[in-house]
């Protein structure tokens, strides 16, 4: 292969959530605000890689499609909200309306023509998730490749609330943490929507046996591709998140889509409370290893993955 | 019957690809140089393809980490390229990226097949973030060396690796553990309940498709002469021959090496082309073939050979 | 000695016990019924003898040795073979290679090839299939699917056959000629424990029932012995079911 597929040019380039903390979120000098800061990153990490593996979670554990595209779902709502804030000027946190139902058509409409066909021709469902995953392959190339053309493949950024507030004695950064709290907000408005609403629930029942659930009435092809399309609104939404605290590329999606990867085996596949908690426990992980060794977070979340593999492969939650 | 039919037709279409190779081991009298590098791309794709398709093919099990393999043998040439000569560094490639196997297929083949594929799927990345980790860190280098070997040595070197996969392919598929691959694929439980033991079968299966990546790999190396590692772990190599494997067909032997052909030839056309839309070009094709092709090149034309030849007979 | 021997097997599924602290012996030669309502455990038992499941607690012996812990293909080459409910066969392979299979991996040590294929073609002839050699194993009707799959236990040299729901789904005549076939294998000296719905192909094949219900043995003993046990009538809702009606 003469050519090799366009590469970030360096992987410690500041504001990289895989790099050490360019700035770090709490500034003080003690031991005490280190370790704040150690885990607030954290969480701000774990609170995005729960957004995006919940909605891997959905697409896998409902929809039985294994999504390596997703990464690259996040990477359209990443640069979909940066477009929006350095073009149009709109506000990052409303974009999050914007670029969230933009993503869900897309990853809805993809179900409704792709997907189904593929349900419709497999003889298996075994053979269902191996053609609809290579399918995700191809979207791989295709949306990255279409993204590079729009947006060029070098790192961008913007900045957002970069400022520091003062809290408990120490200092803040404003960005971070509002993505944190809309990170947890997501999760919990999606928590109480499918606990609480129609649709919730016939997610879950399909979650659990979707030929049943058909039987019991529910319209189950409209679920499924509903569910994608939620995963793909995560994974949008996610990517806005990111774009707010990091700098983003177009070749970014694979290792989010990687960690979503190990996040949702490390909940235990099909669950999706268990993607949530995965996630954080993930964050606070990468976190730690960051402040050790920057560069390294990548390799521990797979030495974790092998782990998991080797001693518990139903993850936290799983059955 | 049916059984002495598929084993002339194997080895029919042996004795066909033995024919090819024979006729393209003379290129470099004859081509210019040009197109002898072309053929080792191809040749190099033939054999990742054919090797993914050994273990990939009959199992069902999906293999993304292609990439991984092939990259791990180019980084063991570039590490050992100046203290070797050709034939152990290819050695060393092939041993290194068959050790690798072995390990991922010990962590996930004994496991359900979706942490094999998601395990492989991040291979590539996880191995690429750790060298180069490794190499700023500890080694203090960004990129390394290898010697150069010439055009027609690095072709000979791939068409040998070539003809040694597709006589061990062939050699498997027609034993009793190619039996048993196949069983595997169609259902693991049965397999395993008529005495196959599956998890050993994998893993050394799959190690050995590996073993032919990374000796490609090495050998791929001392053309490329400089190697860091985003040269070495490219996520394109565990995708392409996918690909080619199912546009070419699966099942079939020769199915990836046509798919491999075509595509190289294809690829080279696109990227001199159209250089920014390669990608999304490959993607579509993806797309379409896993859509309407699910047999592969080979399946299709079947099928059109069966409704043309159905046409021809009133009764049918 | 029993050839098979089980003591205080437990399984659970979640918090329900699938199997529950079953006790049971088969002894060599013999062709032993395992009947009992759906849910009953019955196909659990034979997954965690096969050790397709393991086991939560309990153990298993086969010919006096622990097979508790060990993989299906190791239990497989012991001489324990089985069919599966849902009839498990390799779909695009030719019946023959579907029965090769078992030849070549199911005995003990390693065999020849020409020695397999032979052993595969007997076993072929035995179950009446040796006329669809070539056919594709999807393309058989259900009845021959299981006959295909009793071939391919068969040709792993087995001691003791377990077959699970033989005649399930299949007509009259068709559960006659599998009668006949397990006849057959008995008469060739192998273990067969079977389980049943069909209770005419029990009563009358069997020499020795066992029932279980909600995972648990809850009788035991010959047809007549089984079919006027109270428990028993009990939990087939009270219907009578006389041995000599066959």
């Amino acid at each position: 292969m003469s050519r090799p597929l366009h590469r970030r040019n360096s992987t410690y380039t500041k504001g990289h959530p895989f790099a050490g903390a360019s700035a770090p979120v709490v500034m003080g000098s003690h031991m005490m605000v280190t370790i704040l800061d150690i885990v607030i990153s954290g969480l701000l990490l774990g609170g995005i890689y729960a957004v995006t593996a919940v909605g891997l979670s959905l697409q896998y554990g409902v929809a039985r499609v294994l999504n390596i595209a997703h990464g690259e779902f996040i990477m359209l709502g990443a640069f979909i909200t940066y477009s929006l804030y350095t073009r149009l000027g709109i506000d990052p946190l409303i974009c999050f309306a914007i670029c969230g139902p933009v993503v869900f058509a897309v990853g809805f409409v993809l179900y409704r023509t792709l997907f189904t066909r593929l349900r419709n021709t497999s003889p298996t469902p075994g053979a269902f998730e191996g053609n609809s995953m290579l399918a995700c392959f191809g979207l791989l190339f295709i949306i990255q490749n279409v993204a590079i053309l729009i947006w060029g493949a070098d790192m961008k950024g913007y900045t957002y609330l970069a400022f520091s507030v003062d809290f408990w004695g120490a200092r803040f950064a404003a960005n971070r943490l509002v993505t944190l709290g809309f990170a947890i907000a997501i999760c919990l408005v999606f928590y109480l929507f499918l606990a609480n609403t129609r649709l919730g629930k016939a997610i879950r029942a399909a979650a659990q046996d979707p030929d049943t659930a058909g039987l019991m009435g529910v319209r189950i092809h409209r679920v499924l591709a509903l569910c994608f399309g939620f995963g793909a609104l995560m994974a949008g939404l996610g990517g806005a998140l990111i774009s707010i605290s990091y700098q983003i590329q177009p070749t970014m999606g694979l290792e989010y889509t990687m960690i979503a990867l190990i996040v949702i085996v490390l909940g235990g596949l099909g669950s999706i409370p268990g993607s949530f908690v995965g996630g954080l426990v993930l964050g606070l992980v990468g976190s730690i290893v960051t402040h050790i060794e920057p560069g390294l977070s990548l390799v521990a979340y797979y030495v974790i993955f092998m782990l998991l593999l080797l001693i518990k492969p139903t993850g936290i939650l799983g059955k | 019957m049916g059984m002495e039919k598929t084993t002339s037709k194997k080895i029919l279409t042996f004795g066909l690809v033995l024919l090819l190779l024979v006729v393209a081991a003379g290129a470099p009298l004859y081509a210019p140089v040009y197109t002898v590098i072309l053929l080792t791309s191809i040749l190099m794709y033939m054999i990742i393809a054919v090797s993914w398709a050994l273990f990939s093919g009959p199992t069902g099990y999906i293999s993304l980490a292609s990439a991984a393999f092939f990259g791990a043998g180019i980084y063991t040439a570039a590490i050992v390229g100046k203290a070797l000569p050709l034939p152990l560094m290819i050695g060393a490639g092939a041993l290194v990226s068959a050790c690798l196997a072995l390990l991922v297929g010990a962590l996930t083949l004994r496991l359900k097949g979706i942490y094999f594929v998601m395990f492989t799927f991040g291979l590539v990345e996880l191995l690429l973030h750790f060298i180069l980790w490794w190499e700023v860190t500890m080694s203090g280098t960004t990129g390394r060396v290898v010697p150069p070997a010439g055009n027609a040595t690095v072709f000979y070197a791939m068409l040998i690796i070539l003809a040694i996969l597709v006589l061990t392919v062939f050699m498997i598929r027609r034993s009793r553990y190619g039996l048993a691959l196949s069983s595997i694929g169609e259902n693991e439980e049965a397999a395993a309940h008529a005495g196959v033991h599956v998890t050993a079968l994998k893993i050394i299966v799959y190690a050995v498709s590996a073993l032919f990546m990374g000796a490609a790999g090495a050998a791929m190396a001392t053309r490329w002469t400089y190697i860091d590692p985003r040269i070495a772990f490219n996520p394109l190599v565990s995708f392409v021959p996918v690909l080619m494997a199912i546009f070419g067909g699966i099942r079939p032997l020769y199915g990836p090496i046509i798919g491999a052909a075509i595509f190289t030839y294809l690829e080279e056309f696109l990227i001199t082309r159209f250089p920014y839309y390669y990608m999304l070009i490959f993607g579509i094709f993806m797309v379409v073939a896993i859509l309407y092709m699910p047999d592969g090149l080979v399946g299709l034309t079947q099928r059109v050979w069966k409704k043309m030849s159905r046409r021809n007979h009133a009764d049918t | 000695m029993p050839i098979l021997e089980g003591k205080g097997v437990t399984r659970y599924f979640g918090g329900l016990a699938a199997v529950s602290n079953v006790d049971f012996q088969v002894e060599a030669g013999e062709v032993l019924g395992l009947i009992g309502p759906n849910g009953a455990g019955k196909t659990t038992l034979f997954n965690l003898i096969s050790a397709a499941i393991p086991l939560r607690s309990g153990s298993i012996a086969f010919k006096g040795k622990e097979i508790t812990g060990l993989k299906p293909y190791q239990i497989c080459r012991m001489g324990l073979a089985r069919t599966f409910q849902t009839v498990k066969i390799f779909g695009n392979l030719p019946v023959f290679d579907n029965v090769l299979l078992g030849a070549f991996f199911g005995g003990e040590g390693r065999i020849a090839s020409a020695e397999a294929a032979s052993a595969a073609a007997s076993a072929l002839e035995f179950v009446g299939l040796a006329g669809a050699v070539a056919t594709p194993a999807k393309d058989l009707t259900l009845a021959n699917q299981k006959r295909l799959e009793v071939a391919r236990a068969l040709a792993t040299c087995p001691e003791l056959l377990l077959l699970d729901e033989m005649m399930e789904g299949l007509n009259a005549t068709e559960v006659n000629r599998a009668m006949d076939l397990v006849r057959m294998i008995h008469d060739k000296g192998i273990t067969v424990v079977m389980i049943e719905h069909v209770m005419k192909a029990i009563m009358s094949v069997c020499g020795r029932i066992m029932v279980l219900h909600h995972g648990a043995k809850i009788a035991e003993g010959t047809p007549r012995e089984v079919s006027t046990n109270k428990t028993v009538i009990e939990v087939y809702f009270g219907e009578r079911v006389d041995a000599s009606n066959g």
